[in-house]
């Protein structure tokens, strides 16, 4: 089926989101849209969905002009969407979630549940996906769960399937086989819509590449135009991807963890038996794909888990079961890894939130008042020191770019006497300039002679910062390898592979 | 967030210095921010209240009913009639909250602004109270509990003790001040302690403190007046009365004062004390709050026993100021609810409660006028009340009335050029 958007222009008030966008995507074709976060990429597949409706334009099939009031509309259309965060109902099994939405009755409404474990079965078997119908959805692997998604779409018969940043949450073994996936549906007919914004799958799987940037389509580009050449077009300058920096010159050890255990709120493990040391001038980088215990090992050393055994010191002091403000005063700076939930108050103006972490101390506050005159003069220095764009300090946080946020978070933790600092996926979801900025101030934060933590889930970022890099997964680390270690060696271990030479 | 708006929204609303932004004028934006900002909205619901009262007023009215059976014949008679019953009513709400122009002399035209005060000031006290732990983002609905135990400790202290003038007073206050902050505080104890959730603990907790005080006003010994068979106290001591500021003529009593006081100690600890930061902070997300180190559930704690102790004040008032002869278990008039309306009106902003609290003292002793002169049910002044708080709570809907531009489209946003890091 050839599906044709025509002069989609679609605006949110004053803001156009999308600009007169042509695309065509041929039968049985991968056809990429690349473009930054932000760019307008998605919004153009909820048109699609029928999810948004368009103040312009059309959108065809087969040639012939459709109207889609929302998306059952699409659906029956044969359009199929993958979302990037699964629709999914983790109590339910594989059938019922396929089923869900259209769902088969017999006699008293009684689920036809064998029809919905066949289809999938079918499915299943059609493309080697290996899914069991009756496996409930939460237990599955993030990247099984995937294939339902897949599955679901194509069991109503989705001739044109949308996939929103498929890649976001997998590891790369996963993303490979996600590849092999969609040439197997291509070859079955379908065309894909594949939406991402990392430019080494697009090279891999791509027919064509349409290039967006800030709601128009500014370029197409062939699948075999160079990583440089794709950026530049994504980005609309030449980016500067890899982080200047002199070789580390680490000191004594600094953070040492020994043996740590988490236990979630659900009690399950999530950090099984941690134990490493980062040394005073290092940046140790831990990756790993999104949940395998990064974000909970993070938090233990910050106090926030309530559950946790074993043995942080730093610089010889235990931090095991003080409290966040003992261990905040303890010199430890931190950029929690969802900034608008856990590391700003949204509400209050930048000012307040640069003292969010002093607000019982002096030279903020003096016997209990605060101290507002100096406040507006910390936070004028800090908005020209860490170039944070706004129109004063005392605009709302929440008001800001991603970017200008987590300024105002690295302005804060910076700004304190630190001996330790631990920054969660410091640069997700932010500009490439904030990037390159955030990036500097971390690499100076380790040359001031500070260990430096970093958990990232972008191999990219890891390999551009770390000096030696540990990989977690599943809760453990499988290794710490050095900084230089080669991306498919880090991948396998991101699996939990140990590649031979590797020291666990 | 939903996933569409997840993923489409722009990530960024940094003002970029375009052509658009430049334009707009000084003037533009502060209309801007005033006719979206929450005190046009407040004043616009009270109007809108007003109107839909005076409607009420007119169609319950005997006189409008009859002229209106010959509408077409005489459409004068029914405006007329209209008009008589709809002034004559506000004119009576005015009078009698206001300035009464009756009366001879200014001293005693004033008059019914004192009784606003007078009935006022209980009902900021405890908004304040019930407003501060709105803004930790706790919904105190035990204002009745509160009030009911400081009452009992204030009166108990006021009418058992023999001290000096002064002394009296001031211990009195206290006691009723500490006994609501302590009542206030276990339920931030038990929500901070054990994770039951606020409104259920501080309704379950003002039925305690009704049955507890009634026990106690029946019990002799406790707080039954001597030799009475009534649920009821004996009188306060003159000592522990408060003064009346005014002299002998006015109502208005000490408590009025105390109560500017409260509200100047609220806006300083929300807005200058660094306790009141980490209130707000928790308020508006108890998660960047823990994070940076703020011990959510002390300040849970915290602003329970102050928000108590202020609603303890309010009881103070009444058992010290209001009804001195001795109190019975309704001593707290319902003002443990009102408190809730008018922390809302106010915004939960110290001085907004203020001026909410003094409009709902002069709907009170209006109210009372109006009845008394007009024959025009009390009723309508509660619901009118009721319809402050209906449109207070509906932003959209008083916009959409009064055709107000809507929030969030008054700036101009340009997708921000952002990506995570790529290949290289």
């Amino acid at each position: 089926m050839k599906l044709e958007l025509r002069g989609i222009t679609k605006r949110f008030g004053s803001l156009v989101a999308n600009d007169d966008i042509d695309l065509t995507i041929e039968p049985g074709e991968i056809h990429c849209l690349l473009g930054e976060n932000g760019a307008g990429k998605s919004t153009l597949m909820n048109v699609l969905y029928g999810l948004y409706q368009a103040e312009e334009g059309e959108v065809l099939l087969d040639d012939v002009v459709q109207r889609f009031a929302g998306p059952g509309d699409a659906m029956r259309a044969g359009i199929g969407m993958v979302h990037q965060h699964f629709m999914l109902i983790p109590v339910f099994s594989v059938a019922e979630n396929v089923m869900l939405g259209h769902e088969e009755t017999g006699f008293g409404g009684r689920l036809n549940l064998d029809a919905a474990r066949a289809k999938v079965r079918e499915i299943s078997a059609r493309f080697g996906f290996h899914v069991d119908p009756d496996a409930l959805v939460g237990d599955l692997p993030v990247g099984v769960q995937q294939r339902v998604e897949i599955i679901k779409a194509l069991s109503r018969d989705a001739k044109v399937l949308v996939f929103d940043e498929p890649t976001a949450v997998l590891t790369p073994q996963e993303t490979d086989e996600l590849m092999t996936i969609m040439r197997q549906l291509k070859s079955e007919g379908t065309s894909i819509v594949f939406i991402t914004h990392k430019l080494r799958e697009v090279r891999e799987v791509a027919d064509r590449i349409t290039v967006i940037r800030l709601g128009k389509v500014v370029g197409e580009a062939s699948p075999t135009a160079s990583n440089s050449e794709l950026a530049a077009l994504m980005v609309g300058r030449s980016v500067e991807l890899t982080v200047q920096k002199e070789p580390a010159q680490p000191g004594p050890a600094g953070l040492i963890v020994r043996n740590l255990d988490v236990i979630d709120h659900l009690g399950l493990k999530v950090v099984n038996n941690v134990s490493f040391d980062v040394r005073a001038g290092e940046i140790l980088a831990i990756a790993g794909v999104q949940g395998n215990g990064q974000t909970e090992l993070t938090e233990a050393i910050l106090g926030l888990q309530p559950r946790v055994t074993g043995e942080i010191s730093l610089n010889g002091t235990s931090l095991t079961g003080l409290s966040v403000r003992k261990i905040l005063n303890a010199g430890v700076g931190f950029v929690p890894e969802d900034r608008t939930e856990d590391g700003l108050v949204g509400q209050f103006t930048i000012a307040e939130n640069l003292m969010l972490d002093r607000s019982d101390r002096p030279p903020f506050v003096k016997n209990g008042n605060l101290q507002l005159g100096f406040l507006a003069e910390f936070a004028q220095e800090k908005k020209d020191e860490f170039d944070i764009r706004c129109e004063s300090i005392y605009s709302r946080a929440g008001q800001l770019s991603g970017g200008n946020q987590q300024k105002v978070v690295l302005a804060r933790e910076l700004s304190r006497d630190l001996k330790l600092f631990v920054a969660s996926q410091p640069t997700r979801g932010i500009d490439v300039g904030s990037i390159e900025f955030v990036h500097k101030r971390m690499v100076a934060t380790r040359d001031a002679g500070i260990p430096v933590v970093v958990v990232s889930t972008e191999l990219d970022e890891v390999v551009a910062l770390a000096d030696r890099i540990a990989v977690m997964y599943r809760g453990s680390i499988v290794g710490i390898v050095p900084g230089n270690t080669p991306r498919d060696v880090l991948g396998l271990m991101m699996a939990g592979e140990v590649p031979s030479g590797v020291a666990a | 967030m939903s996933e569409a708006t997840a993923t489409t929204a722009p990530s960024a609303n940094e003002p970029k210095r375009a052509p658009e932004y430049e334009e707009r004028s000084r003037s533009n934006e502060v209309l801007s921010d005033i006719l979206n900002g929450n005190f046009v909205i407040s004043i616009l619901a009270v109007l809108f209240a007003l109107v839909i009262g005076a409607i009420l007023i007119a169609v319950t009215n005997e006189d409008v009913q009859t002229a209106s059976g010959y509408f077409f014949a005489a459409p004068g008679d029914t405006l007329g009639a209209i008009w008589n019953a709809v002034s004559g009513a506000y004119g009576a709400l005015f009078q009698g909250s206001i300035y009464n122009f009756r009366r001879d002399g200014f001293l005693d035209g004033i008059k019914p602004l004192t009784d606003t005060l007078t009935f006022a000031t209980p009902l900021i006290a405890a908004a304040l109270g019930i407003g501060i732990a709105f803004r930790v983002g706790l919904f105190n609905i035990g204002g009745r509990g509160q009030m009911l135990i400081a009452a009992a400790c204030a009166g108990w202290v006021g009418f058992s003790f023999e001290l000096p003038w002064g002394v009296h007073l001031a211990l009195a206050l206290l006691a009723g001040v500490v006994g609501g902050a302590l009542w206030g505080g276990l339920v931030g104890l038990l929500k901070a302690r054990t994770g039951a959730h606020e409104v259920i603990l501080t309704i379950m907790l003002n039925y305690v403190a009704f049955y507890l005080i009634s026990w106690m006003l029946r019990t002799p010994g406790l707080l039954q007046a001597p030799g009475s068979v009534n649920p009821k106290s004996p009188a306060m001591l003159e000592t522990a009365v408060m003064p009346e500021i005014l002299g002998p003529k006015y109502n208005l009593h000490l408590g009025f004062l105390l109560v500017i006081a409260a509200t100047i100690f609220a806006w300083w600890l929300l807005n200058r004390s660094s306790l009141g930061f980490t209130f707000r902070a928790v308020g508006e997300n108890p998660n960047a709050a823990r994070v940076a180190g703020i011990n959510v559930k002390n300040t849970y704690v915290y602003a329970m026993l102050i928000s108590g102790g202020l609603v303890g004040l309010a009881g103070v008032m009444q058992v010290l100021g209001t009804v001195t002869t001795g109190f019975s278990a309704g001593i707290d008039a319902g003002i443990g609810f009102d408190a809730i309306t008018v922390a809302l009106l106010g915004r939960s902003k110290p001085w907004g409660i203020f001026a909410a609290g003094v409009l709902f003292g002069a709907f009170k002793a209006g109210g009372f006028a109006m009845q008394a002169a007009e024959g025009i049910p009390i009723d309508i002044v509660t619901v009118v009340q009721s319809l402050i708080v209906l449109f207070i709570a509906a932003p959209p809907l008083i916009r959409a009335v009064f055709f107000l531009p809507k929030q969030g489209v008054r700036r101009r946003t340009v997708p921000s050029v952002s990506k995570e890091v790529t290949a290289k």
